[in-house]
């Protein structure tokens, strides 16, 4: 296994918090990486920071192999790194499948030519109906529930043949067969040979779905490692349970 | 573009064509000629204001520079050609206009938004003051004029009008190709949340930057017949916050983001003002009415005429059972199924 994306010596401060202190961690190409940690531990700060929405005040991030001076999170999405929210973020008024064909990361040529191309297009229906959506396809995506619309974003993020996707809390506040589709359609894209960095609080899922598990507090990495090393990690106990 | 979208068109701008010819009351063109020019700026202004969801109030300042551009340009010259000379510059004027409006989108359109507003609406008044101070350029607060139009007496608006309908068909045949490409998508991404547009590898300055240029270098040319119409142009009314307000309401109440909403509030509201004016005598008081119709907009319709009527459709055809490909069966359905359609495919 290669090394997909490298996180050095992160920092981030909010004027007196540091959210990320100096964090370490690497990501390999091809598997399914949980970044679990208390509340306000920095796993989001983290996202935003490599995936380029957030400048770190230090340290650096390499992605395949490349650091980039001034991360910027239209060069990462092109260059094959995606991401979804914690709260689904869709364009309402577009139809689900003009959600997909925005997202397919195109070069500017594309301003001038069809709204929907025909590639595009059959693309982004073969993608709706992978998840479940094609009877939305050209309704407004506002008509859909939040379940819906956590799968839609991540349908979206898939239109650009991403080689490493962030899910930031892919299964919060859906319901429990939603957890499950979600699961698989997680399980379905690994097999198809994209890598995952899962950002999640169901702890059960984290055990099934990722290895390794990547454990951060107060900023930091605290643990890394299979699932079940992490989960008997003394440090983990700690940060989770406090003494 | 849909069977039914051509002929909508075709019809609207056939009749349009048509009035001058069959109506010769110089009142009723004139009207006419006004329509035209706030139904183009309302389509204009759509391109930033509606399809990207930038709130320009600046827009009354790219107005005036076309308006300048060409009375500076014809305050020695003659209106050669049959008197077309300023209508055949307007392309160099709407160029001109464009390129300005490419260096000022590339400041202003760092902000968003009410800051956005706010930002265009200074640029208006920073406009005027310059239009009523550059005297050697602007004649100032004296105005400028352009060349009398030798045009027929009987007929004398209808060049003006007929210009006015093409500049509207420009202005209407780039927001329908705009809603139909890369673009329109793009810009619709924008106004939703720009962030994410950015983020998922959207061209977000370069659709932005390219709305902003093109659209208030149509509101320039429109300046440019407005200034030879009126033929002699001050600051006050060539730089005009109501020039702004009033393409910005219309394009709010028929429906900003789709095709036919900003040219539909256009043909409402001007006449409607209008007729206030010789009702109440020249007065200000249709003022009070724009605020009156804002409020009533804000409050009624906040998505504008057009997305409410397709919205309204939609709901009771879904409540019918009906899927919308299938004929609507009652007259008074059929009427409104034609408005309908029109929201419904520009609400995509």
């Amino acid at each position: 296994m290669t090394t997909l994306l490298e996180v050095e010596h992160l920092t981030k401060r909010f004027g007196g918090v540091t959210a990320v202190d100096d964090c370490s961690f690497t990501v390999q190409d091809g598997a399914i990486t949980g970044l679990i940690g208390p509340n306000g531990s920095g796993k989001t700060t983290v996202f935003n920071l490599v995936t380029g929405y957030l400048q770190p005040d230090s340290g650096r991030i390499l992605f395949a192999g490349r650091a980039l001076a001034r991360p910027d999170p239209a060069a990462l999405y092109r260059a094959g790194l995606s991401r979804t929210f914690q709260h689904a973020r869709i364009f309402p008024r577009l139809c689900a499948l003009d959600n997909l064909i925005v997202a397919a990361g195109h070069p500017w040529r594309s301003l001038f030519t069809r709204r929907r191309g025909h590639a595009d297009t059959n693309r982004a229906l073969a993608l709706l109906e992978e998840f479940g959506l094609a009877a939305h396809a050209e309704h407004p995506a506002a008509e859909l529930s939040y379940g819906q619309r956590k799968l839609l974003e991540f349908a979206s993020v898939l239109m650009s043949e991403p080689r490493l996707v962030l899910l930031d809390e892919p299964t919060a506040g859906v319901n429990p067969t939603l957890v499950a589709t979600m699961e698989q359609h997680i399980r379905r894209r690994h097999a198809m040979g994209i890598s995952f960095l899962i950002v999640e609080h169901d702890m059960n899922l984290v055990m099934r779905l990722c290895d390794p598990v990547i454990v951060m507090d107060r900023g930091t990495r605290i643990a890394a490692g299979p699932p079940d090393a992490v989960r008997a990690d003394p440090a983990v106990l700690d940060a989770y349970l406090g003494q | 573009m849909s069977r039914a979208g051509v002929i909508r068109a075709l019809l609207f701008f056939g009749l349009l064509t048509a009035l001058p010819f069959a109506v010769t009351e110089h009142w009723i063109v004139n009207l006419g000629v006004f329509t035209l020019i706030y139904a183009g700026l309302a389509s204009a202004w759509n391109l930033v204001g509606g399809l990207a969801g930038y709130p320009s109030l600046g827009h009354a300042a790219f107005f005036g520079a076309g308006a300048y551009a060409e009375a500076i340009y014809f305050q020695h010259r003659e209106a050669g050609a049959n008197g077309l000379m300023p209508f055949l510059v307007l392309p160099i004027v709407g160029a001109g206009v464009a390129v300005l409006g490419l260096a000022v989108g590339w400041i202003a359109m760092r902000t968003r938004s009410d800051v956005f507003a706010i930002v265009t609406i200074t640029l208006l008044f920073v406009a005027q003051t310059l239009a009523f101070n550059l005297n050697s350029l602007t004649g100032g607060s004296q105005g400028i004029g352009m060349p009398a139009a030798p045009f027929d007496v009987d007929t004398y608006e209808r060049p003006f009008y007929l210009v006015l309908v093409l500049l509207l068909v420009v202005s209407m045949g780039v927001t329908w190709a705009a809603l139909h490409s890369g673009v329109g998508l793009s810009l619709q991404a924008v106004a939703a949340d720009e962030e994410r547009a950015r983020g998922i590898g959207v061209h977000v300055t370069g659709a932005k930057l390219l709305a902003f240029a093109v659209s208030v270098g149509i509101a320039g040319m429109i300046g440019g017949v407005w200034a030879y119409y009126v033929s002699f142009i001050y600051p006050q009314f060539a730089v005009d916050p109501l020039v702004t307000i009033g393409m910005v309401l219309m394009a709010y109440l028929g429906g900003r983001g789709t095709l036919w909403g900003p040219v539909l509030g256009a043909f409402i509201l001007v006449p409607a003002q209008q007729y206030l004016a010789y009702q109440y005598g020249a007065t200000q008081l249709y003022l009070i009415a724009y605020a009156a119709v804002f409020l009533l907009i804000m409050l009624l319709l906040p998505r504008g005429i057009l997305p409410s009527l397709g919205h309204l459709l939609r709901r009771r055809r879904a409540a019918a059972g009906r899927s919308p490909d299938e004929p609507a069966q009652d007259p008074a359905d059929h009427a409104g199924a034609g408005t309908g359609t029109v929201a419904e495919e520009m609400a995509r």
